[in-house]
């Protein structure tokens, strides 16, 4: 039992792992594509129509391939930045590239719903397309960027999951290679209840987040 | 002495490109707004005012044409120069355009932020601008705490901020209550005479413009109809657009040439029933009351009215079908003027 127990908690701990570094990661490159994608757009605050499409068309395409191919597909790209494909780290690279067209997308759509009047009152008031990204786009969009931010971090702790098929650690190899393989369906249904409860807390965390952050509730 | 010109604006164009062709917003618009007047400028929904207005602040850029504020040619100047010269011009709109995760202070601070004005420096004059608006006692409150003229208030403060030389406001009122109307159209005016600073009006109230506006222009399709001092236009509209305006309800419109009258006796039926206002306005055309002589005994209405018909045959009709409908008595006669 004991050693279950520590196996399970290896596991849990390599889950949360790749989940939280492949989410950050994953703003770090679809935060600033979001953006990019809203400002560029025809009715932008700098609108440049032919990147718009070309990032358009690149995001949705990523976006299109299934994940367990892109797992294996970009193996070489991954075996090049972290040295081997296997193990939690090297399912960071995939985890990153499949989510943060997702990512982008997410942020695009929060960005959107920001009050277009708003951004012509402050074009009105002589601010600069970077001070209306920074001061007004970004911080309006607040509350619905961190209910998205937990969206995106529960759709990558499942994305995470699937990686177990390929070597890729986590509460998902687990539930694969005891559960599946050896048809031991109890630490199947364990790690199974595990993620149900991760995710449980993650959603509720982002709501309650983005509920205490968003200054338009009375 | 003829006071200095602030927005002088030529020959301006504005055609939107769309799918479905071009569409013209604006033709050949040429106006003068002098330094501290509170210019009006009128028109129907979709006239173009919206349009004029963001073409002042170059929001919108003209097709064909110039715009000169305070001397400067719009067109001419870089994208800085224009963000710069934006300073100088103030906007409030008729969605207020609050930021609304900042509190009412830190939107006041906000056009202070953008010019990189010190923070403490940006605060102080902030909370005088509250202090003007009259809502010192509301700094920390978030705009969806405010009311509309709370929030409408902030927004004038926040215009203000750089101290502009025009406010430039787009159906300001427009979202709010009469009352509410009204006092901020008298903040307006006061902020207008102890700043001094130039106002542009643009609505499609005649009472806003009767109001605050010192002169006015008349916006109808695209084009401008007529301009000048608010009293002259209210005593004497030329076109028919002024017209409509200044009387919206269509004012004397309908003719009454004819002949044929109707006699109406009360005989007991209920005073409380407005018998003769019902009947216009179902049967959608008026009657001139020649003579009436009613008595009102314990709620029943006794005497008789002398009514004049319109010429409009169908409905003459339709108001004698009303009254039998309504067990009227009447008889029809004819006057002779």
């Amino acid at each position: 039992m004991p050693e279950l127990l520590a196996l399970l908690l290896q596991g849990l701990w390599e889950s949360l792992y790749m989940t939280l570094v492949s989410t950050l990661l994953a703003y770090v490159l679809g935060l600033p594509l979001g953006l990019v994608l809203v400002v560029t757009d025809r009715d932008g605050i700098c609108p440049v129509p032919w990147l718009n499409t070309v990032l358009g068309v690149v995001v949705n395409m990523l976006r299109s391939v299934p994940f367990l191919i892109l797992l294996v597909a970009i193996i070489p790209f991954t075996r090049l930045v972290v040295g081997t494909f296997i193990g939690s780290t090297a399912t960071i690279v995939p985890l990153v590239i499949g989510s943060a067209p997702f990512v982008a997308r997410m942020v695009e759509s929060s960005i959107k719903e920001v009050d277009a009047g708003v951004v012509e009152a402050a074009q009105s008031m002589g601010a600069s397309p970077f001070q209306i990204v920074w001061k007004v786009l970004l911080p309006e969009a607040k509350p619905s960027l961190v209910v998205g931010a937990a969206i995106a971090v529960t759709t990558i702790l499942s994305y995470s999951a699937l990686a177990g098929f390929v070597g890729g650690g986590g509460l998902g190899a687990i539930a694969i290679n005891y559960g599946y393989y050896r048809y031991q369906s109890e630490i199947m249904l364990v790690t199974v209840l595990i993620l149900v409860v991760i995710v449980q807390v993650l959603q509720e965390v982002g709501m309650r987040l983005s509920r205490a952050g968003d200054k338009r509730i009375r | 002495m003829e006071a200095k010109e602030m927005i002088r604006i030529e020959g301006l164009d504005k055609v939107f490109r769309t799918k479905n062709g071009d569409i013209t917003a604006l033709q050949n618009i040429h106006l003068s707004i002098r330094a501290g007047e509170v210019f009006g400028i009128i028109g129907l929904s979709g006239a173009g005012k919206s349009t004029l207005v963001r073409c002042i602040n170059f929001l919108e850029r003209p097709t064909a044409g110039k715009v000169v504020f305070d001397g400067q040619e719009l067109g001419s100047l870089s994208p800085a120069g224009l963000r710069e010269a934006r300073r100088s011009m103030g906007m409030i709109f008729q969605g207020f355009h609050l930021l609304m995760q900042r509190t009412a202070l830190q939107n006041v601070c906000f056009p202070l932020e953008i010019a990189k004005t010190p923070k403490k420096q940006a605060e102080a004059r902030a909370r005088e601008l509250l202090e003007l608006v009259g809502l010192s006692d509301r700094a920390g409150s978030y705009p969806a705490q405010l009311s509309g003229g709370q929030k409408q208030r902030v927004a004038i403060a926040r215009a203000l901020a750089t101290s502009p030389k025009v406010l430039l406001c787009d159906e300001a009122t427009s979202a709010l209550d009469p009352t509410t109307t009204r006092s901020i159209l008298a903040l307006l005016g006061e902020i207008n005479r102890s700043l001094g600073i130039t106002i542009v009006v643009i609505t499609h109230e005649m009472s806003v413009i009767e109001e605050l506006c010192s002169r006015v222009a008349i916006i109808d399709q695209s084009e401008i109809a007529e301009v000048g001092a608010v009293e002259e236009i209210f005593r004497q509209p030329k076109t028919p657009i002024a017209k409509k305006l200044i009387f919206p309800a269509g004012a004397p419109a309908a003719s009454f040439g004819g002949k044929r009258c109707l006699r109406i006796v009360f005989n007991g039926n209920s005073s409380f029933e407005p018998i003769v206002g019902n009947m216009i306005l179902e049967c959608g055309a008026a009657v001139n009351i020649m003579y009436a002589d009613t008595k009102d005994i314990d709620g029943k209405a006794f005497g008789q009215m002398l009514l004049q018909l319109p010429e409009d045959e169908a409905a003459v009709r339709r108001m004698l079908s009303y009254l039998t409908l309504h067990d009227i008595s009447y008889k029809e006669e004819t006057i002779h003027a």
